[in-house]
This record gives structure tokens, sequence and C-alpha cells, in this order.
């Protein structure tokens, strides 16, 4: 039996917030992190526009279960395990494809592509009771599309969507706002392994504490450019953000560019007019304020508990899952608007390459980052991570109130508690700390 | 280690496979000893060196999603940063060793060649092993009497970077 009591120390009293060690390195944990968390939320599986024409289909491992999502005959996006009715062969084999039907290969059972059963060899075999209406493919308990981002719950008594993505909504509605015709997902994705504990990717991904010194060589590179990275220095001093749910974001001035309506080197000359022209566009349909949050603050958007919108240089749609607590599987995709300008989607898969991507000047480093975290781990001794950066003053981006929202929420759902209070305690110290 | 020439004249025949293996091998070797700076010298000025995805070998870097998308500029930065002590995946430096077979030639044009080949990359650090396969095609031509990489693509075999967590060496 673990003892989760003893996991997080959360003392507003002294405004410090640690981290047990164990939770990245017990097995029993991970355990029950499948059955109170991957088990009862809302998990992101995929994109609209994965599957865009009537066949089209993908496979996917969504918290250790095989998946595939199709868009059938009829025009519908459809979930289903993979597994045949039968006797449990994997019935989808490849990684996509377009097909009318699927058939198993081991007793030929075939399933068109809106799950039905169609077909039975020597279906006389199977007495009265047999009825192949019921034994159509099984999909998870709920699937729901947000705005083109499709999530699935293995919990049928989950909440709706929209509910569980809370204020997450607005911040997904910035992305998707800033196509004219919808997104899509750029062909080409990157899958890789981090030998660490998948919430240390969560942190790092919300941890704005660590840019400025780990990817000293991005930065490097990209003043090269002709970036003014100097303002690097205080873009992350906007006030941090908790969403509710275990919900959070990080945002900071995107003094980078972004490819939406702020030029910066980094998008090339070329790229200047069409950038000015998405601007005016996005100032006439949704003013001038929320064209300044759309195009002017990068954002890292955690949408508990392990999808990643990364709205930045360009938009990573990342997600992780444990294979075991001390090994990650982790997927990131690009998502462009559709229709983008091929100069802009150039400048964008760029950003992505050098950035976001495991060959690029600056993953490299969080991947390294995380797997020493682990590999101190081993150390014992020291028991308890150090999280309380901010909790004594109104937290920045760079404060770890982000990384303490989504351990709230954690701790929340192991303990059973359901959904917690996420937001720092009010600090008696605050006061006496800002005067 | 013996350094192979990069020199001599091209007449094909067993003359040119011989130039472009030894050019491959001495590619390899400078990689395996982090002589970086050397081996930027095998590039021209306009080449590109790509590595495209594990699901997608085939990848464009124009309109698909490739894992590594160099011309000369980016090339020389990967380069400055697996120097600096900052580039922290590669600092201490992994052991890796090449290995080049599997090599085929098609003369393009009088000074152009293509060149694929398989390979084999160990990657050592930090007490693990993480091999990368797949195959190569390099674009070489002759310039004053030396080969140069015009573009080189990388396309890997394995489904995802399982062992590897990135692509931090130059592969």
């Amino acid at each position: 039996m673990v003892e989760l009591k003893g996991l997080i120390r959360d003392n507003p009293e002294t405004g410090i917030f640690r981290v047990h060690r164990s939770a990245m390195t017990s097995p029993e944990i991970l355990q029950l992190e499948h059955e109170r968390v991957f088990n009862k939320c809302w998990l992101y599986l995929c994109h609209e526009s994965e599957v865009e024409n009537p066949g089209d289909y993908r496979r996917r491992t969504v918290a250790g279960r095989p998946l595939f999502f199709v868009r059938g005959s009829d025009g519908k996006l459809r979930v289903f395990l993979n597994t045949c009715t039968h006797r449990g062969a994997l019935i989808c084999r490849r990684d996509q494809g377009n097909a009318d039907a699927l058939q198993c290969f081991y007793h030929a059972w075939t399933f068109n592509n809106q799950g039905e059963l169609i077909g039975v060899p020597d279906e006389a075999g199977y007495g009265k009771s047999f009825n192949r209406g019921e034994m159509g493919l099984k999909s998870p308990p709920r699937v729901d599309n947000y705005r083109g981002f499709v999530f699935i719950s293995f919990n049928p008594d989950v909440e709706d969507l929209v509910t569980y993505l809370g204020d997450a909504r607005d911040y997904i509605d910035l992305v998707v706002d800033q196509a004219e015709e919808g997104m899509r997902i750029i062909s080409g994705s990157n899958r890789y392994f981090v030998k660490a504990n998948w919430k240390l990717l969560v942190e790092n991904s919300l941890d704005g504490y660590h840019v400025k010194p780990t990817h000293k060589t991005y930065f490097e590179y990209v003043t090269s450019l002709g970036v003014k990275t100097g303002a690097v220095q205080t873009a992350f001093s906007r006030p941090a953000r908790v969403l509710g749910n275990g919900h959070a974001v990080e945002e900071h001035d995107g003094v980078r560019g972004r490819p939406i309506a702020r030029w910066s080197p980094l998008f090339g000359e070329e790229n200047k007019e069409e950038i000015a022209r998405i601007r005016a566009r996005l100032v006439e349909k949704f003013g001038e304020q929320r064209t300044r949050l759309m195009a002017d603050i990068s954002r890292n958007l955690l949408v508990y508990p392990n999808l990643m919108i990364i709205d930045s240089i360009d938009i990573t749609v990342r997600v992780f899952w444990p294979i075991t607590p001390e090994l990650m599987e982790v997927t990131a995709w690009q998502l462009a608007p559709k229709g983008e300008k091929d100069e802009l989607l150039a400048r964008r898969l760029d950003n992505f390459l050098t950035f976001h991507g495991p060959g690029g000047f600056a993953t490299p480093d969080d991947v390294e980052a995380i797997e020493s975290c682990q590999a101190g781990y081993k150390a014992e001794g020291v028991e308890w991570s150090e999280l309380s950066r901010g909790m004594h003053r109104e937290a920045i981006a760079e404060d770890e109130l982000q990384l303490r929202a989504f351990w709230r929420q954690w701790y929340g759902y192991l303990s059973g508690l359901g959904k917690v209070e996420t937001r720092d305690p009010v600090v008696r110290e605050r006061s006496s700390v800002a005067s | 280690m013996p350094e192979a020439s990069l020199r001599g004249k091209i007449d094909g025949g067993s003359n040119l496979r011989e130039a472009v293996e030894d050019f491959l091998y001495q590619e390899a070797a400078l990689l395996d000893e982090w002589r970086l700076d050397e081996w930027l010298k095998l590039f021209t000025v306009d080449a590109r060196y790509v590595v495209p995805t594990t699901d997608l070998p085939e990848g464009d870097p124009k309109k698909d999603l490739v894992f590594i998308d160099d011309d000369i500029v980016r090339l020389r930065a990967r380069v400055e940063r697996l120097k600096s002590r900052h580039g922290h995946r590669e600092f201490p430096w992994s052991r890796t060793r090449r290995f080049i077979t599997n090599v085929r030639i098609k003369q393009l044009e009088e000074d152009k060649f293509f060149v694929t080949s398989s390979f084999l990359v160990y990657r050592f650090r930090m007490g693990e092993a993480s091999p990368y396969v797949g195959w190569y095609e390099h674009r070489l031509k002759q310039a004053e009497g030396e080969l140069k990489i015009y573009q080189k693509r990388t396309v890997l075999d394995m489904e995802a970077l399982r062992d590897h967590g990135a692509v931090s060496i130059i592969l």
C-alpha cells in the first residue's frame, strides 16, 4: 500500500512546496496513476485533420492501450479499441492507411470502417445466440472533440469535455482562431523515448525558469540570426496562470516572433508582408486586444494530465505516456493553419525543428536535463524535490506555480479527493516580502 | 589513425569507388573523432543536411516535419553548439563508432555522384548504448580535385528514437 499522504508537502505558512521523489520512481505509484489518472481523465488522442478523407485511419497507443481511429465512409470520425471482438488480435496493423474495411488476419473476420462486423467465415458454425450486430468493434466509453482536438476517456462517468477543459478552453481557442480555414497536423511526427518519469516532462514543459540557463546555445544561435534575445531576460515575467482541474499555462512575450502576426528575423524578409496581412485580418476579426493575445504572446499550455500545446514560434502538440516509472514515450506534431503560405510554413517547420524537435538546439538538452534528474534520484538520501519558487509572491511565469498546480491536482486524483484548488494558498508573508 | 586522402583524380571504374569509399570513411572518422570543424569543410557552401522523421522517411523538409534540415549556416551553428559546454546532451561528448557498408555509386554528371550506403552508428554515453541504423544518401561533387558533399540525407530505419531520446550527434 502506498502512503500518499507523505508525497507532497504544501505549506502555505512557510511558503514551501515539496514533492517526494518516490513519486518519480515507484512502480506502485505508476499503477495508481493508471487507475486514478489515466483511467479517469480525458486523454488526448488525435487531431481530426489526421484522418481527413473517408476511410483514412491511424493507430495510436493511449495510456498503454492500442487504439485506432478512422473516418468512416459516412464521414464520421470514430475511435476503436484495436482488438478483434473474436479472439483479440490487433485489427489495425499498419500505422496509417485508407480502407473501406479492415480484416482480422487470424480468422478473417471483417469490419467496415464504421466498426460493424460485416464478414464472418462460415458463420453457420455459430449457434442461434451469436449476434453479429453485437460483435462490432468496441469504442472507448467516451469520445469527444473540442475544436478539432479529439479526446477519449476510459471513464464512462467522466464529466463532459468542455467542463473538464475549464479555462484551458480559452487557450485552445486562441490557437484554433489563428486559422482562417481550420488547423491541420503536418505530416511527419517526432517519436522519442526519454528515460525519465513522465511528470518530469510536464514540469519541464511548463517551466520558464530553466529556459535561460539550459538553452543558452539555442539563444546564441537565434541571436546570430538577428533575433534580439536581450528581451528574453524579461520575457518570463508575466503573471503565472493556473486554469483549474490541473491545467496550467506558462505565458511569455513572443520575443522570437510568432508565425501569426509577429515578425522576427526567424521568419525571413520574404514573410514580412504575409505576417502583416495575417495581423490585419486578426484585428479585423477579433479586435486589437485579442489580436495582441494571439499574436504577441507565446504560451505553453498543459491540458491535464499530459497534453502540451506549445503555441510559440510554431505550434507544437506534444503528448507523453509512461512506459515504466523511469521511461516515457513522447510524440510531437506540428499544427499549422490550413492553406498557410509555403514560405511561412517552411519557417514554421524550421522553428519547430531547431527548438522543439529532438534533432534541434534545445529539446535534446531538455531530454538530458530530465534524464539527469531521474538519474540523480538514484542517489536517494535527498528525498524531496523543491518546487516553492514564487510561492511567497504573486507568481510569475518563471516561477513554479504551474508545476504546483499540476502536482496539487495529481495528488487530488491519486488520493481520491477529485478536483482540488490548484492555486497557491494566500501566504501570510506575502505582504511583508512585497514591501 | 591513417588519413585517407580526399584528393586524387577520379577517372571512373575502381578509382571512382575507391575515392568515394575513402571519402565516406574519412567523413565517419572525422565525426567519430569529433573533428567537427574539419568535417564541415567536406560541405559546399550551398549544401543541405537532412534527417527525416522515423515515420516519414521520404519527408520533404519544405512541407513535412523532419528531425534536421540544415543549410550551411545552421550546420555551422550545430557544430558550434556541439563544441560548447552548454550543449548539454553532448557535454561530455559521447563515444561513437560508425560502420558504413553497401556503398552504391551512380554517376549523375561528369563531376557529380549519387552515393547510397548503409550505416550503423553506435553511441555510448552515461552507461547506455544506442545504435542508430539506416542509410545515407550522399550527393557529391568534385571541385578543384576534391570531393565535396552538396547534399546529405540520413534516413533512419528505427521506428522511433527508442534508446536515443534525441538526434544529438551528427549522423
